[in-house]
């Protein structure tokens, strides 16, 4: 993976690194006012985000017991794309995409901003591409810098 | 002729866009013909009559006149060689 892709998406002001929180809403009303200051999002995305989380959930369960969330929403509440990240201090419960009924306990979140499909296409390549590799997932969940984790994304291979 | 797959996911933005770009490679390594339309899940029932096979990373209503896989093997990599398999049977039967 070319870390400049994601140089080029993820908001520096919303990495969270061992955010506590006890609910899927909670991490996302922290990521998307991350996201909101940083004017990559509309007043109106967390709202949307957790309507939709509701509904069709993001939930993935990954190789070796891990898992994580993808929440994002319709593109009219965003501004600009960006990807907002937060390791979670304890797993938080998201419910499965594929079985709205399961739910899964979840060690890291990406929240994402998206306006157009064909434009984010190698930034949604580069979030799946890290999401299949279990070392690089671990690595992320233990980062306890800015730097550690921007490092661990950078080794996903594609 | 190429085959027609739905691709359907809750907003029809992030991962059905993953999904498709990784059926067309997966398919097309296979000398299979297809081409992809992006929907939302809710909007299946609608675009369903044109399609010769749904994959979907979200649940689908029960009653839909062609076959339909529910998957998310091309989001974690989990199960995706056996996906992608079941898939060209589909389209190859």
């Amino acid at each position: 993976m070319s870390s400049s892709i994601l140089a080029k998406y993820l908001v520096p002001q919303a990495i969270c690194l061992r955010t506590p929180a006890a609910t899927a809403e909670e991490v996302i009303q922290r990521l998307s006012s991350k996201m909101e200051e940083a004017q990559v999002v509309k007043p109106s995305y967390c709202e949307a985000v957790i309507a939709r989380e509701k509904i069709m959930p993001t939930g993935l369960p990954l190789l070796e017991g891990l898992a994580v969330a993808v929440p994002h929403t319709d593109p009219e509440h965003v501004l600009k794309p960006g990807i907002g990240v937060a390791t979670l201090e304890t797993p938080v419960e998201f419910s499965s995409m594929e079985d709205p009924d399961e739910k899964i306990a979840v060690q890291l979140v990406f929240v994402l901003a998206l306006l157009d499909k064909h434009e984010q296409i190698e930034m949604l390549q580069t979030i799946m591409a890290v999401l299949q590799e279990p070392a690089v997932i671990r690595e992320i969940i233990n980062a306890d810098s800015h730097e550690a984790l921007l490092a661990a994304l950078g080794k996903a291979s594609q | 002729m190429a085959k027609h797959i739905l691709v359907a996911c809750g907003t029809a933005v992030a991962t059905s866009t993953v999904v498709c770009m990784a059926i067309e490679e997966a398919m097309k390594e296979k000398g299979i013909m297809v081409s992809t339309q992006q929907c939302k899940a809710t909007e299946v029932p609608s675009l369903v009559e044109n399609a010769d096979l749904v994959v979907s990373t979200t649940p689908l209503p029960d009653d839909l006149p062609k076959p339909s896989i529910v998957t998310l093997a091309f989001l974690t990599g989990i199960g995706k060689d056996e996906i992608i398999e079941k898939i060209a049977d589909h389209l190859r039967s």
